[in-house]
C-alpha cells in the first residue's frame, strides 16, 4: 500500500482533495486506481457545472469497468485537467500528482470538515482489504 | 434444448405460487385490444393438423403473387440469392452478438465489415454494430442527444415516420421531455420556421421523409446548430443513400434509420435493421455494441468488442442504453448485400427507384381527379390525392392483385384522400403501366 499523502482530505468512496483557500483540487486515491485497473478514459465534466456533495461528479471508464467519482464537496467545476482525454493513464501512474481531475471552487468549507485525514482513510481501507 | 410441456397440475403449482387463479389473469395487465385471439384448433391428428395449416397458410398472399406499391417504411427491393445462401451458413447463421470474441472472430469481423460500411453509407465517423430498427435506433438517437446536451426539449418533424414517432413517445414518456412536433409545408417539407424559442437537445427529420419528400436537410442542420442543438437525420428507404448526399457531410451529429431495405426482405413488416452512427466526439454515449480491430498475443489481427464498460451488464442502470445486443443476422444481410452491389450497383438501384417512381408519378397525375399531394422533390415514394377516400380504389387494385399504396388517414386525418405509392427497381415498365392503366379505369367508372 502506498502513502496516502498527509495533507489531502479522503472520502469512503476514494475520492481525495486538495484544499486551498475556496478551492479544492480533487482525484481518485491510489487504492481506487489500482483497484479499477487500467484507465482507458475519464470522462471530465464541462466547465461550470455545479455540484452537491456526494453526486457524480464524472465517470472513469477502466478495461474491466466504468466507475462514479463522486464530488467530495459542493461547489462549482472551474478548471477540468484536460491532459487526461489524451493521457488517461497519469491516473494510474500519479494518482495524486499528474492524475488530478477537477479543481473546484468550494460553495460550503464546513463540508471539508466531514472529510477523512489519511490516518482515517488509511484503517477504513484496513477494514475493506 | 428440450422441449417440456407443462402439464396442469404443473400450470396449477406455478399459478399458485404467484397468487393466481388462471393463466388469463397472469396476462390481465395485456390489454385485449392487442391480444392474439386464442387459437381455436381442436384436437387434431398429425395429418388432419397439417392439411389445416396448409388451408390456413393458403390464405395468404404474398408478393410472388402480388405486385406491391406499398413502401412508408418497409421496401421490397430486388435481394440476390447468395445474400440468403451466404447469411444461412450454420458458421454465420445466429440472431446473436457473439461475447467470446475468441470463438467468434468471423461474425465479429462481419460486424466491423458492415460498421465500416454504415460509416461509408451516412459520411459518419463511428457506426455501432446495429440496432433492433429504424424506430428504436430513433428513439435512442433522442435519448443520446438529451444525455450529450441535458436539454429536455426535442424537436421532431411531423413526416417523420408516424410508428417511429409512436416509438419515439413510449421510450421517452416518463423522462419528462418536452417533445414538439414541427407541421410540414405545402411542399411536404417540415416547417423550419415553426421551431420555437427554446433550448432543444435535438431536431429530428427523415430524409426522405414519410411523404417520400426531400427535406431541407443542410438548412435544417443550419438552424438547430444555431440554437445549440444536435442535429439527427433519420431514414427510413435506405437505398436513398445511394443517391443523396451522405448525411454526415451535411451536418448530421447522429444518423439513425432503418437498413430494411439492404437485403433484408419485407417479410410480415420486420425484422428490420437499426443503423446507428454519430461523430467520434459522441462515440462514449453511443448505445449499443461496437466492434473493434485489436491485436491478440500473438500480434495477428484480431476482433473485439469495444467500449462495454457503457454497456448495461456492467453500467447497470446508468448505462448509455438497455440495448445490450444487435440485430446480427439483419445486419450480417446488409454487408453482403452491399458487398455484392458495390458503389455502382448501389447507385444504380437507388437511380432505378427515383427514375420509376417519377415516371409513374407523372403518368397518374394526368389522370383526371388525381393529384400529387405535395410539389417538393421525392426519391421513390410520393403521395396522391384521389377524388375519394382511397378504399374504393385501393379494393378495385387488389382484386387486379396489386397492392397499391398506403392510406395515410389512418396516421394523418387530414389526409383523408391521400394515398402514398412507393416505387422501387423490382417494377417493370410494364408494371407501372398496368397501375396507370387501372387507376383511368376505376377513374372511368367514377360518376
Amino acid at each position: 500500500m502506498s502513502v496516502n499523502p498527509k495533507e489531502l482530505k479522503y472520502t469512503r468512496e476514494h475520492e481525495w482533495a486538495l484544499i486551498e483557500g475556496n478551492r479544492a483540487k480533487v482525484g481518485i486515491t491510489d487504492f481506487a486506481q489500482s483497484h479499477l485497473g487500467d484507465i482507458v478514459y475519464v470522462d471530465l465534466p464541462p466547465l461550470g457545472k455545479e455540484i452537491k456533495k456526494g453526486e457524480t461528479l464524472l465517470v472513469v471508464e477502466s478495461v474491466k469497468t466504468a466507475s462514479d467519482v463522486y464530488a467530495p464537496l459542493s461547489g462549482k467545476v472551474i478548471e477540468i485537467n484536460n491532459a487526461l482525454s489524451k493521457a488517461p493513464e497519469k491516473v494510474n501512474r500519479d494518482p495524486y500528482g499528474e492524475g488530478w481531475m477537477v479543481i473546484m471552487e468550494i460553495k460550503d468549507p464546513k463540508e471539508a470538515e466531514e472529510l477523512l485525514s489519511s490516518e482515517d482513510y488509511e484503517s477504513y481501507l484496513s477494514t475493506i482489504s | 434444448m428440450r422441449y417440456l410441456p407443462l402439464t396442469d397440475a404443473d400450470r396449477k403449482e406455478i399459478l399458485a405460487s404467484l397468487g393466481m387463479e388462471s393463466v388469463e389473469e397472469l396476462f390481465s395487465d395485456i390489454p385485449p385490444e392487442v391480444r392474439n385471439p386464442a387459437l381455436q384448433i381442436a384436437s387434431l391428428s398429425e395429418p388432419e393438423l397439417e392439411k389445416h395449416i396448409k388451408e390456413l397458410g393458403e390464405k395468404n398472399r404474398d408478393l410472388a403473387e402480388l405486385q406491391s406499391f406499398l413502401g412508408g417504411g418497409i421496401y421490397q427491393h430486388f435481394i440476390p440469392h447468395a445474400v440468403d445462401h451466404l447469411s444461412g451458413r450454420a458458421e454465420f447463421y445466429t440472431a446473436y452478438t457473439p461475447y467470446q470474441a475468441e470463438v467468434s472472430q468471423g461474425t465479429l469481423q462481419a460486424i466491423f465489415e458492415y460498421q465500416t460500411m454504415v460509416s461509408l453509407l451516412t459520411g459518419m465517423e463511428v457506426a455501432n454494430a446495429s440496432m433492433y430498427d429504424g424506430a428504436s435506433a430513433v428513439a435512442e438517437a433522442a435519448l443520446m442527444a438529451g444525455s450529450i446536451t441535458g436539454r429536455k426539449a426535442l424537436a421532431y418533424s411531423a413526416a417523420l415516420h408516424p410508428q417511429y414517432q409512436r416509438v419515439l413517445r413510449t421510450y421517452t414518456q416518463h423522462l419528462g421531455l418536452d417533445l414538439v412536433e414541427l407541421p410540414w409545408t405545402e411542399k411536404g417539407q417540415t416547417d423550419l420556421d415553426a421551431l420555437p424559442e427554446k433550448e432543444f437537445s435535438a431536431l429530428i427529420l427523415q430524409n426522405p421523409n414519410y411523404f417520400g419528400v426531400l427535406e431541407p436537410v443542410a438548412e435544417a442542420s443550419r438552424v438547430i446548430h444555431e440554437r445549440g442543438g444536435l442535429f439527427i437525420y433519420s431514414f427510413s428507404e435506405a437505398a436513398s443513400l445511394g443517391l443523396l448526399p451522405p448525411p454526415g457531410s451535411l451536418g448530421a451529429d447522429i444518423v439513425a434509420g432503418e437498413g430494411q431495405s439492404l437485403g433484408i426482405p419485407p417479410s410480415f413488416g420486420g425484422p428490420g435493421l437499426g443503423i446507428f452512427a454519430t461523430r467520434e466526439q459522441f462515440m462514449r454515449r453511443m448505445p449499443g455494441r461496437i466492434i473493434g480491430e485489436a491485436q491478440d498475443a500473438e500480434g495477428k489481427r484480431a476482433f473485439v468488442m469495444v467500449l462495454q464498460t457503457r454497456e448495461q451488464h456492467i453500467r447497470r442502470e446508468k448505462a448509455t442504453s438497455n440495448i445490450c445486443s444487435n440485430q446480427a443476422l439483419c445486419a450480417l444481410r446488409a454487408l453482403i448485400y452491399l458487398s455484392l452491389m458495390g458503389e455502382r450497383g448501389f447507385r444504380a438501384v437507388a437511380e432505378q427507384c427515383y427514375h420509376k417512381a417519377h415516371y409513374l408519378s407523372q403518368a397518374l397525375e394526368e389522370i383526371p381527379g388525381v393529384k400529387l399531394r405535395f410539389r417538393g422533390e421525392f426519391f421513390n415514394e410520393f403521395v396522391l390525392t384521389l377524388p375519394q377516400e382511397p378504399e374504393g380504389l385501393l379494393n378495385f387494385l387488389l382484386k387486379n392483385s396489386i397492392l397499391g399504396g398506403i392510406p395515410l388517414k389512418k396516421y394523418y386525418p387530414s389526409l383523408k384522400q391521400e394515398v402514398l405509392v412507393t416505387v422501387t427497381e423490382v417494377h417493370p415498365k410494364e408494371d407501372l403501366d398496368k397501375l396507370v392503366y387501372l387507376v383511368k379505369e376505376w377513374r372511368g367508372g367514377l360518376k
